[in-house]
């Protein structure tokens, strides 16, 4: 007998399941499964037990005189308005970027526990960063292995969001050399590579090439190093589990 | 008798401020509670709000008039909250000391104002949802709250995420997981 997995019993709480007729044939025949599925219920009830502050009828009024006065006549940004204030504008970025960098190299560095300080907040907005953008490429790559296939398929969206999360990676990979996190930065490696491939594609793929690509994400088995790291990273971030730190 | 959104809109895009005006107030309080559960505390709930109808007032001539205006109102709201929930996690990460619990955004449990005997029933459970939810990752929260809170199905919370069925449907596996994980100690065991 094939039991139902954790997924299977998730759709048919949610009754989102492709037979549920079938699912609960399975559950009155099955204890086992009916036990699984009774605890998926009971937690997934006890959610509900959040409560949601009430607003009363005269909410969307309040919410129309807060907004109503900001609805008219909104003169456009300045910046928008003129190409030549957007070259203004990269020009003067421009000049502060180099002013800071030269500021780096050339003034007198920090006391010592200040940088250790400044090391330990960067490290943390880098978890948090790299957490955001694992989820991201995750969810592209997912987008690519689950896609229906069968009369071709256009890619050009993952491409786009692909080509953004390359610039990412070079930045994460070469910090996460930088703080000596070897096997970060060999997974970032590995992704941008994927990512690269992708960007590199036909924006319109044949069924044939869409196999290859799955399958490729298969052997490499990219997502499953993805979800690994992504959840260290999780646990990293998780306040309550410090000691967690030490292990990525 | 009631006009439809459709209406409304087509109205409030030739320039009639009180079509808006009713779509704000057809769409306010379910808004609120979609913002609410997303941010987890009501004063960001409430700029969420506002945020979101500004949106929707600055794109209404972008809005395909084909689509349901009430799925397209929630994308941008959960779009605003992702946002907002984004850019708090980062500044906590930088104003607050790692290991700091109570400045967790989400972990601060909301002023639902329940009475003495639901706190002694129900406050474990609820500590555990809250801290549960806070663990979540945006998108996953985003998949969490509309499949189960707005009983969303699947490949429409896809189309408000802008994302595949299937990436959609994996983000709600995980928050379940996560969630079902957070809870087990107090209702259940987890295999």
């Amino acid at each position: 007998m094939n039991h139902l997995g954790e997924e299977d019993l998730i759709l048919h709480y949610y009754g989102e399941d492709d037979d549920p007729s079938e699912a609960g044939r399975h559950l009155e025949e099955c204890s086992e499964c009916r036990s699984l599925f009774a605890s998926l219920q009971s937690a997934l009830d006890a959610v509900d037990c959040a409560p949601v502050p009430e607003r009363d009828a005269e909410y969307g009024a309040r919410v129309w005189r807060r907004i109503e006065s900001r609805l008219e006549s909104r003169p456009k940004p300045w910046l928008w308005s003129n190409p030549w204030r957007w070259a203004a504008a990269g020009v003067a970025f421009a000049g502060l970027l180099a002013a800071a960098f030269l500021a780096g190299r050339f003034l007198p560095g920090r006391p010592a526990p200040a940088v250790a300080a400044d090391s330990q907040v960067r490290e943390r907005i880098l978890l948090v960063a790299v957490g955001d953008y694992l989820e991201r490429s995750q969810m592209v790559l997912i987008e690519l292995a689950n896609a229906n296939s069968s009369g071709g398929l256009d890619i050009s969206a993952q491409q786009a969001r692909a080509e953004d999360l390359v610039s990412e990676t070079r930045l994460y990979r070469q910090t996460a050399a930088r703080t000596g996190d070897g096997a970060v930065a060999g997974l970032l490696e590995e992704l941008e590579r994927v990512l690269v491939d992708i960007t590199h594609e036909p924006a319109r793929l044949s069924p044939e090439a869409v196999d290859k690509l799955r399958e490729r994400l298969q052997s490499e088995g990219i997502l499953f190093k993805i979800r690994v790291l992504g959840s260290k990273v999780q646990r990293e971030e998780a306040p309550d589990e410090p000691s967690a730190r030490q292990k990525l | 008798m009631e006009q439809t959104d459709a209406a409304l809109v087509g109205q409030a895009r030739a320039g009639d401020p009180d079509a808006f005006r009713l779509l704000v107030e057809r769409h306010a309080r379910s808004l609120f509670g979609l913002a609410y559960r997303m941010t987890g505390n009501e004063s960001d709930a409430e700029d969420v709000v506002q945020e979101s109808f500004l949106r929707a007032y600055r794109q209404l001539k972008s809005f395909d008039q084909r689509a349901s205006f009430g799925t397209w109102l929630y994308r941008i709201a959960v779009n605003s909250s992702l946002d907002l929930v984004r850019s708090r996690r980062r500044r906590m990460e930088v104003f607050a000391p790692a290991g700091d619990d109570a400045a967790d955004p989400v972990a601060e449990a909301p002023s639902g104002n329940p009475g003495p005997e639901r706190l002694v029933l129900s406050g474990e459970i609820w500590q555990r949802v809250a801290g549960g939810m806070a663990r979540l990752s945006p998108t996953e929260r985003a998949a969490f709250v509309l499949r189960h809170f707005e009983g969303m199905r699947i490949e429409e919370l896809s189309r408000v995420l802008g994302c595949q069925p299937g990436a959609a449907r994996h983000s709600v596996f995980r928050a379940v997981q996560k969630l079902r994980r957070a809870l087990e100690p107090a209702v259940g065991t987890v295999k």
